[in-house]
């Protein structure tokens, strides 16, 4: 199957404050979009990211094409284990997640 | 009708002239522009500096400071400093100072002050004034007392005291993104809800647009919803590129949270009025009791020194986990044997970049790249004995063999010394809200005439 960035317009990831790290993925079209809301679990996001998929918030924006996801960030911003300080690339791990 | 120009989504991040120009040829009610976030980490609000240079912050001030004289108009700006603490926000008043005797300008100041006393938070604490906001940290009165800097943000009720001083210039700490936006369309009792949602479309200035790089945007504010223009020439609002602005590091793209309530655009309406501009109807400002404000704080987690090693032979870039793990696992033993410290006492990690330091044990991409940066982060309790444990490992990252029976080998080192002490560690303990009685109960107000 396809990679998400196969498919997407585009996916950035950004913190949402300090303790929130957010994902919006830009489908680009009806299609895509629709492409990806069946094709892409949160069960899939949660794995991707080593977390539980509970914490994870998931919002489909039809008028939008876009799917977002918000979830308690795996690190807290600057913490001593924190890699990444803007929550920059979550986004291409996500993105080269392959769709159901 | 009521006009908000915003020149950029921060002071620092530069912007185009020639739009702000146009911006000040509708002569708009008041100049608002955001100063900073928690976004480029714990430092600065640990510290209590900006991120950006003086002289940048400076240059874009100046001129700033002219737009307003031109129009007449206030100008406010929120979050000084990048963090906003009362240190960030006296070098900004210090920069205003010496601009408005650079231009001769006799302005009147009104300075909002955000910083909290956390002998005073602690009380709070106690008092079970403050409470937790999602996935915030566990915390007792010791988190509290221990921070370096707490501030509270800043809602429109207090930027609207600051308004109501009269002030050619309001320079405010902490405060919302939105709030210095929407606090004079709030106090013309105009829209509630298109107050605060065309603050959180315009607080990036025409990062709303395209070509958001040139930063100027214009948000006309009324009775029943606001209309979005971007002031560069060759910059669109469409109701896409303004309804997707909600995304934009939010948490939840139809809910804000603000001091004194919430913003819910779930059934807002965008339209377009033109190629370039966007009208939005029917957001939705509910109301909240007791009236909170949002803390951040952060503190000293630790003293780091780092070292940066680079690996470029074959064998060693294979093999890279397998070399930094033993380094790991002997260098720690060296560690609590020579130094007599405990595994609590101390950390080293080692991140392999060009393998998987984005995301470690998360990473699926394997490829192999033909060279690895190892970079080894120490921490510990002070910066000595963080300092002492890289020497410690200095000569592992140099010269340590995947076998023993191979020629000693040497790794590339970029600098000398080897190790970059980093000082404090900060970080962000504090994701609370806190009750007040007033809104002004945390803040403080100064009106001061220079020239």
């Amino acid at each position: 199957m396809a990679n998400l960035r196969e498919i997407a317009y585009k996916v950035r990831s950004k913190n949402a404050g300090p303790f929130w790290l957010t994902v919006d993925i830009f489908c680009g079209s009806v299609a895509a979009f629709e492409q990806i809301t069946m094709g892409l679990s949160t069960e899939r996001v949660a794995r991707a990211f080593g977390v539980e998929s509970a914490t994870i918030k998931r919002f489909e924006i039809p008028s939008l094409n876009v799917v977002k996801f918000s979830l308690p960030r795996p690190a807290i911003q600057g913490a001593i284990n924190d890699r990444d300080m803007h929550g920059a690339s979550w986004a291409a791990l996500l993105s080269e997640v392959s769709l159901n | 009708m009521l006009k908000v120009l915003i020149p950029s989504g921060a002071l620092g991040l530069n912007y185009d002239k020639a739009a702000l120009e146009r911006g000040l040829a509708m002569k708009p009610d008041i100049i608002a522009i955001d100063g900073g976030s928690t976004d480029s980490g714990p430092a600065y609000l640990g510290q209590g500096v900006s991120k950006y240079a003086r002289s940048s912050t400076k240059t874009e001030w100046h001129g700033l400071m002219e737009a307003r004289a031109k129009a007449g108009v206030p100008l406010v700006i929120g979050t000084a400093g990048t963090c906003g603490t009362d240190s960030a926000v006296d070098w900004l008043l210090d920069i205003t100072r010496e601009i408005a005797d650079e231009l001769g300008q006799k302005v009147k100041i009104a300075v909002l002050r955000s910083s909290q006393d956390p002998a005073k938070m602690v009380e709070a604490y106690e008092n079970g004034r403050i409470s937790p906001l999602g996935a915030a940290p566990e915390i007792d009165a010791e988190t509290i007392a221990s921070c370096s800097n707490i501030v509270a943000l800043a809602g429109a009720e207090q930027i609207a005291a600051a308004i109501d001083t009269g002030a050619d210039i309001i320079i405010a700490g902490r405060t919302t993104d939105t709030a210095t936006i929407a606090a004079l369309p709030l106090m013309r009792g105009l829209h509630a809800g298109a107050a605060w949602h065309g603050a959180k479309i315009g607080e990036c200035g025409a990062l709303c647009a395209t070509n958001p790089q040139s930063g100027v945007a214009m948000i006309e504010f009324d009775d029943e919803g606001f209309t979005v223009s971007p002031m560069a020439e060759d910059s669109a609002a469409t109701p896409h590129t303004v309804s997707a602005h909600m995304l934009y590091e939010n948490s939840d793209p139809f809910v804000l949270y603000e001091p004194g309530g919430y913003l819910d655009v779930t059934h807002a309406k965008y339209t377009a009025l033109d190629a370039r501009r966007v009208r939005v109807t029917g957001s939705e400002w509910h109301k909240t009791s007791p009236y909170t404000v949002k803390l951040e704080g952060a503190r000293v987690e630790a003293f780091q020194t780092v070292l940066l090693v680079l690996l470029r032979d074959q064998r060693y870039v294979e093999n890279a986990q397998i070399w930094a793990d033993d380094i790991h696992q002997k260098c720690c033993a060296k560690v609590e044997d020579r130094m007599g410290l405990a595994t609590d006492d101390y950390s080293i990690e080692l991140r392999l970049i060009g393998q998987n330091a984005s995301f470690g044990a998360l990473e699926t991409n394997h490829a192999q790249a033909p060279e690895i940066g190892v970079l080894a982060i120490v921490s510990a309790r002070t910066q000595a004995l963080a300092e002492e444990i890289g020497q410690m490992l200095n000569p592992y990252l140099l010269h340590h063999p995947l076998t023993q029976e191979e020629e000693q080998p040497t790794f590339a080192f970029p600098f000398s010394p080897a190790s970059l002490n980093r000082g404090a560690v900060y970080g962000f303990c504090l994701n609370h809200t806190l009750s007040l009685d007033d809104p002004m109960d945390a803040f403080s107000l100064e009106v001061i005439t220079h020239g």
